[in-house]
């Protein structure tokens, strides 16, 4: 039986931490180590000495990471997957999931796989649900901005709402436009001249 | 925006400019391109992207395709440097604490003496400096290796060079987790906007010009895409010379401040671009002419001298031999395509591929092929140089 695998998840928002953890141990036994991005991040990595390192690629952090592939004995260097193995497919499915792996060179395959798979379905679940807020944040401001340009119209044309809304779509239409940016420059517009 | 797709990564900083100048007034569009930019949040990912072929181009360190020619950071790969997106445009700062230390013993921040900085910053440490750089292969971090190494200081017991992505470098110096930085604009120049520190020296200090930034594509794709390649050279070539004439900078800064490229208040990014730095949270001004440069002298030009330069430093601090480091890195600069790509455009092309690297005290005229090439004064402050001949 080889030993417990160690590894290091870099990850600041708690919460998401707790997940990615959870599921790892879902997947076996490891040894995992939750560290938040700081400055001294390579060196505390260093020191845990981890067979497998996880982070999210969207994180700026990953370039404090870089030094650990230039540490200088071999069996405790780290390698990024994706650069020394690109062709595997766990790289490839790794990355359209948004998560970086260090894994320290000459680690086999079957025992990286189940870490993996864990880790990837996770990020997934967080990187769907990160779009996700962000497209309902930006629903709600594109809906704010078009009611006030809506309020704008009805003032000024003296036209109920569904008038002004269908004046705001053709035009956007004939503009080649989104209906939230005419939204937008008018509100804009307005504001200017009043 | 009509055109061929292409896809060109960069981290959003101001020397992006050429790519983000490229595609916004129109010089891609006239050479044929649907240019689509995508910021990367690390340079060790947008290298990924690049070698996965996630994107066609990259802006990019200029160590960083000679340190992936060497197998430094990953495996060995042949990411070719087509031109320089900029010459220049690094400062060095110092934490509050160093700085009133340093005062305090009478250093009067000119902002130009690399050798009378470093003497106060030696005097006033405690302990080894603590520095951050961007990235381990950039020339913040050749930068400060020359002048350390000029000053005496040797790693690990005199100084410590740590990875800080640029966005994080206030943080981490107002957290004293880092004593000094050398980072690109506009981060020295957020760091004392926080009041965290003041900026000691720009890196013209240490060396009057150095390469910065490049534009970077896998050597398989340029030789499968000749016309690609071409057309987006001359989109970038002709971006850095709009960039070049000193009445386009505002307008430069102002869409490079949009949300969508680097998110930042349009005066900060002028700041970088003119050279007119804060050096203190007081408003201590410092002029810095050539402070970043984009097209004057042939800032372009991939030297393959410039290039064998950091190859032998790379080499010597990472145990490799040094003349298969300096020919690969040699190897990578596409002088070839510059010269087949834009002499029709007017580019100067200078006679010869190599020069002597740190060997001109004032603007002296090169040897040219087409046009008039005036190298910039390109010494360092200790008077080293290096010679390609005598060490290929």
């Amino acid at each position: 039986m080889p030993e417990t695998l160690s590894i290091v998840v870099v990850e600041t928002d708690p919460e998401r931490a707790g997940l990615i953890a959870e599921s790892l141990r879902e997947a076996g036994i490891y040894k995992i180590t939750v560290i938040p991005e700081t400055t001294g991040l390579a060196r505390r990595i260093a020191g845990i000495n981890p067979d497998i390192v996880l982070i999210d690629m969207a994180s700026p952090s990953r370039d404090m990471l870089e030094e650990l592939t230039l540490a200088s004995g071999p069996l405790e260097r780290p390698v990024a997957m994706f650069v020394d193995r690109p062709d595997s497919s766990a790289t490839k499915v790794a990355i359209d999931a948004g998560v970086s792996a260090y894994v320290v060179d000459g680690l086999r395959a079957d025992r990286i796989q189940p870490i993996m798979d864990a880790a990837i379905a996770r990020f997934n679940m967080v990187q769907r649900m990160r779009i996700e807020l962000q497209t309902t944040k930006r629903a709600l401001e594109e809906r704010k901005v078009i009611d006030r340009a809506k309020g704008l119209l009805m003032k000024a044309r003296g036209i109920d709402e569904d008038a002004a809304y269908a004046l705001l779509r053709k035009t956007a239409m004939d503009q080649g436009r989104k209906v939230a940016d005419v939204a937008a420059a008018l509100v804009t517009a307005a504001g200017l001249l009043s | 925006m009509t055109g061929r797709p292409i896809t060109a990564g960069y981290i959003p900083l101001v020397d992006a400019a050429p790519l983000i100048i490229a595609r916004e007034i129109g010089f891609a569009e006239q050479e044929g391109l649907a240019l689509t930019l995508r910021a990367a949040p690390s340079w060790s990912l947008l290298r990924d992207q690049l070698l996965r072929g996630q994107i066609a181009a990259a802006h990019m360190l200029f160590p960083m395709p000679i340190a992936a020619a060497l197998g430094l950071g990953g495996a060995p790969s042949r990411v070719d440097i087509l031109q320089v997106l900029s010459l220049n445009g690094n400062s060095i700062g110092v934490s509050r604490d160093l700085a009133q230390k340093m005062r305090a013993a009478g250093h009067g921040f000119d902002f130009a003496d690399a050798l009378a900085a470093g003497a106060a910053l030696i005097a006033a440490r405690s302990g080894p400096l603590r520095v951050g750089v961007p990235f381990p292969f950039s020339m913040h971090a050749e930068l400060l290796h020359h002048w350390f190494a000029a000053l005496g200081l040797r790693a690990p017991d005199d100084f410590e060079m740590r990875s800080v992505p640029p966005p994080l470098m206030a943080k981490a110096l107002g957290a004293g987790e880092i004593d000094a930085f050398c980072v690109g604009a506009p981060w020295g120049s957020i760091a004392v906007e926080l009041g965290v520190g003041e900026m000691l020296l720009p890196g013209t200090a240490i060396r009057a010009t150095a390469p910065e930034k490049v534009l970077a594509v896998r050597h398989d794709w340029a030789e499968a895409e000749p016309a690609l390649t071409r057309a987006l050279m001359r989109a970038v070539w002709q971006a850095t010379r709009w960039l070049g004439a000193a009445e386009n900078l505002l307008t430069a800064a102002e869409i490079l401040a949009r949300p969508d490229y680097l998110d930042l208040p349009p005066e900060l990014i002028e700041r970088s671009l003119t050279g007119d730095l804060v050096i203190s949270p007081r408003g201590e001004m410092r002029a810095t002419p050539g402070y970043m440069t984009f097209h004057a002298g042939a800032a372009s030009f991939p030297w393959a001298s410039q290039a064998a330069l950091v190859a032998t430093r790379l080499a010597a601090r990472h145990g490799l031999a040094p003349d298969p480091a300096r020919a690969a890195a040699r190897a990578i600069c596409r002088t070839d395509l510059y010269a087949a790509n834009l002499a029709d455009l007017g580019a100067d092309l200078p006679a010869a591929r190599d020069k002597i690297e740190g060997g001109l005290h004032r603007p002296t005229a090169f040897p040219a092929k087409q046009g008039k090439v005036i190298l910039p004064a390109d010494a360092f402050f200790d008077g080293w140089i290096f010679d390609p001949s005598a060490s290929a």
